[in-house]
């Protein structure tokens, strides 16, 4: 049942949100009880609260793929998924914004005054007399050992060009949708979550190699904190784009797209945008500079 | 029903659902979320005051006489972080969402399932963190910041505080873009952005701060824990980190945040003094663009939590004048409340009686604020009494006292019956008596030097404290009387409330039967001269 023209839609009830919120308790409660080892059911209720959502988006967002092909989405409820998803996309920007600062804080502050600059200088007489700073460094202590870094002008080049080409093959598919060409934008569209896990393929090979060859691990002081955190993160969300990829192209594949009726396709399409610009910052920040 | 029917997948939704599951578990009705958030903030409000009448009661005298300091340090933690984010962060979401819809002519929410999953995220959020109490250890006794290094040799409860943060943050930045959407999107047309109630602005500005900040606090205790679970190096001088960087992001959110309990608290007073002055808010645009300036520079005064941390001159002298700033644009917001008040025909029903109250106790709250924010002052005062005094001035008598406003000038909007009139004014007069008997010595014992945070303090401040726990006693038990007032108008009142409840009251809310129909608008309504307050505003 399509709805009149000039009136608001009101979606019905739902079960799904309730269940998201017991299968996120149950996840956190499990991760909580992992940490501190205190009953060893911790990953199990990990690995519920896991599944709980995973169902719980196959039916969440099965439900409204489904109120969307039978037409009931006005062109206001287009824009209110619209708005909801620019926002939850610059929620994302500060969140990695924390983790940035965090980098730029350490190197442009906190480890000169470690080394005595400005008024670190009685920091840095008293407590670590030797540590002349520098970047990267794992502290006066030089905490996890002597580690080189990831040089840049290798895997992570490939691996920039990699999520770059991503980004073209997204757009390409996206003007093959638009212009109603369904053929051409199917192998653009798989191609780009192919890209993105072979991104996240290379970057695991290049954790091992640091962990294994350079000695360069989470523990290896503020270097090692800032960059695997920095480029976990990035991981997790390539990964996590990677899936919702994938979930876009079973969708164009099984046609829920029209040429002007396709909010999934472009929030997915940003959100990936917004994957490879913080993949831009990281590869100029943390492994160029 | 008909002409307020929204339209649905399915007909016979029009009323509200039948059932407990399908009405509260799968809500999706702006109504029923906006009621659910308010009784668990309520629930929170009497979980973390109850934590406070510990604390208040031990404090009593000095010595040690009712709790270990240990399990002391824990209430003092989990009392900020309830009240923070269980108690007045929750009930100003829930009048968000039952005031907005019905401001600005729209149906419902933007995105109503999501709606429901803010709020449920709650009650399983403050279950993650209040179960810590129980938990081999105790909970995080370690302050509501959670500094580091003290934090991190908290026992087991620190993955769940944390996770219980994380929840928390998912359903803020999730119930902010709900209210961002709403307002942007789903105004009836004649509802322009500039003739907007003030309520609804202060929430637009308010969810951005929002989105912009619990963000940053996720990474903030995201690192704490990699710190304490993974080895991390963050907050570790050894190893080139510094504790330093904790208080630097963490307040990053926390400056904000406190304007985000402010803001919603300024919108209502904004709505209640014109309705009973039966005057146009004075100034409406200057209004609109003090709250603005106030969201841009709660971002960039940040470091004013931190001036005995050393940092360099330059950056105090910043983040000083930044700070004083922002005393301009609350300034006019004052002026212009007192204005609109000015030559008023003004009557003093409890929600006028609050919001006046409000009006002069979060002025002084806020010029406390301007004695901390002075850094040779702040040397003085930094983790003294005076701290606590200033900023529950802000909290108790500025956002609790904004939220209580709020619920006594909508109530009976939202149940059709009138409070009893009684009842709330022994509610406020006990209230505004008790609270400053409660908070007012403590600026004196934080001057004469009391630190905050201890079980235990020297003999020459027991007059005080003692004082300030008798207020505190009578001040929590004041709120029964609140609650009465609430079951009384739900269930036991039997007045009709009409639909405009207030004489002076202008705006769209008021246009609507009392209490609203499920479903507010179905079509937008049409916005005819006199249905909005501010429709020539200049």
């Amino acid at each position: 049942m399509s709805q009149q023209a000039g009136s608001y839609y009101v979606p019905h009830g739902s079960r799904w949100p309730i269940v998201a919120a017991v299968g996120l308790f149950i996840f956190m409660w499990g991760a909580a009880h992992w940490l501190d080892g205190i009953t060893p059911e911790g990953p199990l209720l990990l690995a519920a609260g896991a599944a709980i959502l995973v169902f719980m988006f196959f039916g969440w967002f099965g439900e409204v793929a489904r109120e969307s092909l039978k037409g009931l989405y006005s062109a206001q409820v287009d824009l209110s998924f619209r708005m909801g998803m620019m926002w939850f996309i610059f929620s994302e920007v500060m969140f990695f914004g924390a983790f940035f600062g965090a980098l730029f804080y350490s190197r442009g502050l906190q480890v000169p005054w470690l080394a005595g600059e400005g008024h670190g200088a009685l920091t840095n007489l008293y407590l670590f007399r030797d540590y002349t700073g520098g970047w990267p460094t794992n502290g006066p202590d030089a905490i996890g050992g002597p580690f080189q870094i990831v040089p840049p002008w290798g895997e992570p080049l490939v691996n920039t060009l990699i999520l770059l080409s991503s980004s073209v093959t997204i757009t390409i598919a996206h003007h093959a949708l638009r212009d109603g060409n369904r053929r051409r934008m199917l192998p653009w569209l798989v191609a780009t979550p192919i890209l993105g896990m072979l991104f996240v393929f290379l970057q695991a090979r290049e954790y091992m190699d640091a962990y294994t060859h350079l000695n360069l691990t989470l523990h290896s002081g503020i270097y090692g904190a800032t960059f695997f955190i920095l480029t976990g993160f990035h991981g997790l969300h390539v990964t996590l784009g990677s899936i919702m990829l994938w979930v876009i192209a079973y969708r164009a594949w099984r046609g829920h797209f029209s040429k002007d009726h396709h909010f999934a396709f472009e929030a997915v399409a940003w959100y990936w945008h917004f994957v490879d610009i913080v993949w831009l910052c990281l590869f100029l920040f943390v492994y160029i500079m | 029903m008909s002409t307020h029917a929204a339209t649905h997948d399915d007909a016979h939704h029009d009323d509200a659902p039948k059932g407990f599951v399908h009405r509260w578990l799968f809500a999706t009705n702006h109504k029923d979320i906006g009621t659910m958030y308010l009784v668990f903030a309520l629930v929170m409000f009497f979980v973390g005051g109850s934590m406070a009448m510990v604390i208040r009661a031990e404090l009593f005298e000095p010595g040690l006489q009712l709790v270990q300091p240990y399990f002391f340090n824990e209430l003092t933690t989990l009392h900020g972080l309830v009240m923070i984010f269980g108690a007045i962060m929750p009930a100003l979401v829930g009048l968000a969402n039952w005031q907005i819809p019905l401001m600005i002519g729209a149906p419902d929410m933007a995105l109503p399932r999501m709606n429901n999953l803010s709020f449920w995220l709650l009650p399983f959020a403050f279950l993650l963190m209040l179960s810590t109490l129980f938990l081999p250890g105790g909970a995080v006794a370690g302050g509501w910041v959670m500094y580091p290094p003290l934090v991190l040799q908290s026992g087991e409860s620190l993955a769940f505080t944390i996770f219980a943060i994380h929840l928390m943050g998912i359903s803020s930045i999730m119930g902010s873009i709900n209210i961002i959407a709403t307002i942007l999107n789903l105004r009836a047309p004649g509802v322009d952005l500039l003739k907007m109630p003030l309520f609804v602005w202060s929430w637009l500005i308010t969810a951005f701060l929002l989105i912009a900040i619990m963000p940053v606090l996720a990474g903030a205790v995201t690192m704490l824990l990699t710190d304490k679970y993974f080895g991390t190096n963050f907050f570790n001088a050894a190893g080139g980190g510094d504790v330093l960087l904790y208080e630097h992001i963490f307040w990053f959110f926390g400056h904000p945040e406190v304007y985000v309990m402010i803001l919603p608290a300024f919108g209502v007073i904004s709505e209640v003094i014109p309705t009973f002055a039966r005057k146009p808010l004075f100034g409406y645009k200057p209004m609109v663009y003090a709250i603005a300036s106030i969201a841009f520079l709660s971002f960039i005064v940040w470091a004013h939590h931190m001036f005995t941390v050393g940092l360099p001159v330059g950056a105090q002298l910043f983040f000083m004048y930044a700070t004083m700033l922002i005393a301009v644009p609350t300034g006019v917001k004052v002026f212009n409340w007192v204005a609109t008040m000015w030559k008023g025909s003004i009557t003093f029903e409890t929600p006028m009686l609050f919001a006046v109250s409000f009006v002069i106790l979060f002025t002084i709250g806020g010029f406390s604020g301007l004695m901390l924010g002075l850094v040779p002052a702040d040397y003085q005062y930094h983790n003294s009494y005076f701290v606590v005094a200033h900023f529950h001035y802000v909290l108790v008598t500025g956002a609790a006292f904004g939220i209580m406003t709020g619920v006594y000038y909508w109530l009976p909007k939202w149940t059709g019956h009138m409070y009893s009139e009684k009842l709330g004014k022994w509610h406020f007069w006990l209230s505004v008596i008790s609270v400053n008997v409660l908070f007012f010595p403590q600026h004196f014992l934080g001057l004469a030097g009391m630190p905050r945070r201890i079980p235990d303090y020297n003999v020459a401040f027991a007059d005080w404290n003692m004082v300030s726990s008798i207020g505190g006693f009578v001040f929590g038990a004041t709120q029964l009387l609140f609650v009465a007032n609430i079951i009384y108008t739900v269930y036991f009142a039997k007045a009709r409330a009409p639909a405009r409840v207030w004489e002076g009251a202008r705006g769209l809310e008021w246009e609507l039967p009392s209490p609203p129909p499920h479903h507010s608008y179905s079509t937008p309504p049409e916005i005819r001269p006199g249905m909005l307050a501010h429709e020539d505003a200049h």
